[in-house]
């Protein structure tokens, strides 16, 4: 696959360590071209906004798939405008919330908190990078 | 006899070591008051007078003489990154494996202010770092116009994204700075490569901090003076650990170097989680890792240890009654006449409790630590910097242990505690004690004749025991 001289930076949000998906979404975006940059589990914001800036990266995309996500995902867009990347790409999917909840409620939730995506249970792999890539312009 | 002479020109004294290459051994040492303020060769001669009836006599032919150099002030560095816990740490530690002292680390946008202060500290090398490779080229850009703005005549070494290199170059090309490229420091998040720096960083202190510092008599008579001391020592505490080609080493181990300002900890190990069920977290650590400790020292910086550590702190490690005041009293004593040598027993005592606290303190901050985070699945841990539990030796340099009777019981200081169960201290450690003061010799020996290095501190390191203190070869 042609290299797309995009930087993603990836990662598991907060206090959770599911690593399949992670490592599942680190194969698929780099199949797919970009240049990911893949912090881990156990990540806290501050990670995630640190190899944004050394990075130079174009998104941040967050994982969370153990309920607490809310709790996790809440500021992330106020330390990026801080940090001087204010204007980055921010997606966040998983298993957001705390247990079954309608999905045109959790949505907008994140939206508001200034995530510019927001990914439910079952999102296929292939899809979300679509709309990534539209929203990068490739 | 064909042999080497190894000089060390320390802070406070000027070592000399002869060492018989063929038979690996120590012939002799002598050491004097190292006198940079005028001629750097007083000291070296009165060192060398010791030594000359030791030469007469075995008819000792020198095939070739090194050195390393900590002399006024050691070397000085300023660090520069991009982000504090990233390209700046990863600055801070390229520059201490380098045997440098860090005078300050700065982050972000260099501001005008910033480099009049960092200017004003009089460094002899800035390090300047930022992004990893393809990574951020502004912030670094913006910093190398700053820095231009200034007439900065001192070297400066450039570590940062590769991909910003050219255009730094040509903005110090403009206006003639003295610089030097190589790797970055950080290619990408969190890896860490600090080798190509470092070797820049000698490469640039035997070319010109050398002269600077007004060893060019030294280097007239020495040959060269190849690194900072401490860079000596770590080289030969990796050496020690890993071993070479033919010989095998001794395995993990840490060094630590109590000296009247400042303490040293090398750890010469991965350092990786020796438990289950951990994820490591932050910036990776160099498997020769050095840290220094400013505020912890015998002499010249014991107020702020003292500070650092408290009147309870004392009292755990003093083995008598004492006041409060005493103490004080007696670590202002320390500090007002730093060539203070201890003579009876109490002063020995109280040396050796400084010397505790220097050790529990620095191994503190230099050892990694585990952090535990609350989850609805249980606890999950992560660890940060090495996991010196498993360490194999203790290596012990320095003054105060080389002439205190209980050397182990001041180096136990290091040894994992119960009460901090997080910090990931050394367990079951065996203990060496460089009796000899041969731990920068042997670096520097270690760069012509590893092999023999290696045999030589295998000898001269003696081991010790924590609990009898018996001395035994």
């Amino acid at each position: 696959m042609d290299k797309l001289n995009k930087t993603v930076v990836i990662g598991v949000i907060g206090a959770d360590v599911h690593a399949v998906g992670n490592k599942i979404i680190d194969y698929a975006l780099t199949n797919a071209g970009f240049n990911v940059v893949n912090i881990g589990v156990l990540s806290t914001q501050e990670d995630f906004i640190n190899a944004a800036i050394e990075t130079n990266a174009d998104a941040i995309l967050v994982s969370s798939l153990y309920g607490q996500g809310e709790l996790d995902a809440r500021g992330l867009r106020e330390k990026c405008v801080e940090a001087g990347i204010g204007d980055i790409l921010l997606y966040i999917g998983g298993n957001i919330v705390v247990g079954k909840q309608d999905w045109n409620v959790v949505e907008p939730k994140f939206l508001d908190m200034g995530y510019d995506r927001a990914f439910p249970p079952g999102t296929r792999i292939e899809d979300s990078i679509n709309e990534l890539k539209q929203d990068l312009g490739i | 006899m064909k042999c080497y002479l190894l000089v060390d020109f320390g802070s406070t004294n000027t070592k000399l070591t002869i060492v018989d290459i063929e038979n690996e051994e120590i012939i002799a040492t002598a050491k004097a008051i190292t006198t940079i303020e005028d001629d750097i060769m007083r000291g070296f001669n009165e060192a060398y007078a010791q030594l000359e009836p030791v030469i007469l006599e075995n008819n000792i032919e020198f095939v070739e003489k090194i050195g390393c150099s900590s002399a006024a002030g050691g070397l000085k560095m300023i660090a520069i990154g991009l982000v504090p816990e990233l390209t700046s740490e990863a600055a801070r530690r390229a520059s201490l494996g380098a045997g440098a002292k860090i005078l300050n680390t700065y982050s972000y946008e260099l501001a005008e202010a910033d480099v009049e202060e960092m200017l004003a500290m009089k460094p002899e090398i800035i390090l300047l770092c930022g992004g990893t490779d393809g990574g951020n080229k502004e912030v670094i850009i913006n910093n190398a116009k700053v820095l231009a703005k200034f007439k900065i005549t001192i070297p400066i070494i450039v570590a940062c994204n590769k991909a910003a290199q050219p255009q730094v170059a040509e903005i110090f090309n403009k206006v003639g700075f003295d610089y030097y490229r190589c790797e970055n420091v950080m290619p990408s998040i969190n890896i860490l490569n600090v080798d190509n720096v470092r070797d820049v960083i000698r490469e640039v202190f035997m070319k010109n901090i050398v002269y600077a510092k007004g060893l060019d008599n030294a280097i007239k008579y020495v040959g060269d003076v190849l690194m900072p001391t401490p860079a000596a020592v770590l080289n030969a505490a990796s050496l020690l650990a890993k071993g070479t080609d033919e010989e095998d080493g001794i395995g993990d181990l840490v060094v630590v170097d109590i000296g009247g300002a400042t303490t040293d900890v090398h750890s010469l190990c991965d350092g990786y989680p020796t438990k289950g069920g951990i994820t490591m977290k932050g910036l990776q650590e160099p498997f020769a890792k050095r840290s220094v400790e400013g505020d912890l020292g015998m002499r010249y910086s014991v107020l702020a240890c003292y500070q650092a550590a408290g009147y309870r702190m004392f009292k755990k490690y003093y083995p008598n009654d004492i006041s409060k005041d005493e103490v004080e009293r007696q670590i202002n004593l320390r500090h007002e006449d730093i060539k203070l040598v201890p003579i009876n027993k109490e002063d020995k005592i109280f040396d050796a409790t400084i010397a505790k606290i220097c050790t529990e303190l620095a191994l503190n901050r230099h050892a990694g630590y585990i952090e535990t985070s609350f989850s609805p699945f249980g606890s999950m841990y992560s660890q940060y910097g090495k996991d010196l539990t498993q360490i194999r030796y203790l290596v012990g340099t320095g003054g105060v242990l080389v002439f205190n009777d209980k050397p182990a019981d001041i180096l136990k200081a290091a040894k994992f505690d119960n009460e901090q169960p997080d910090l990931l201290k050394p367990m079951h450690p065996r203990y060496l004690l460089d009796k000899t003061y041969i731990l920068s010799a042997m670096g520097l020996l270690a760069t012509k004749l590893p092999n023999q290095a290696l045999r030589i501190m295998k000898k001269y390191l003696i081991e010790i025991k924590e609990d009898n203190n018996e001395i035994k070869e």
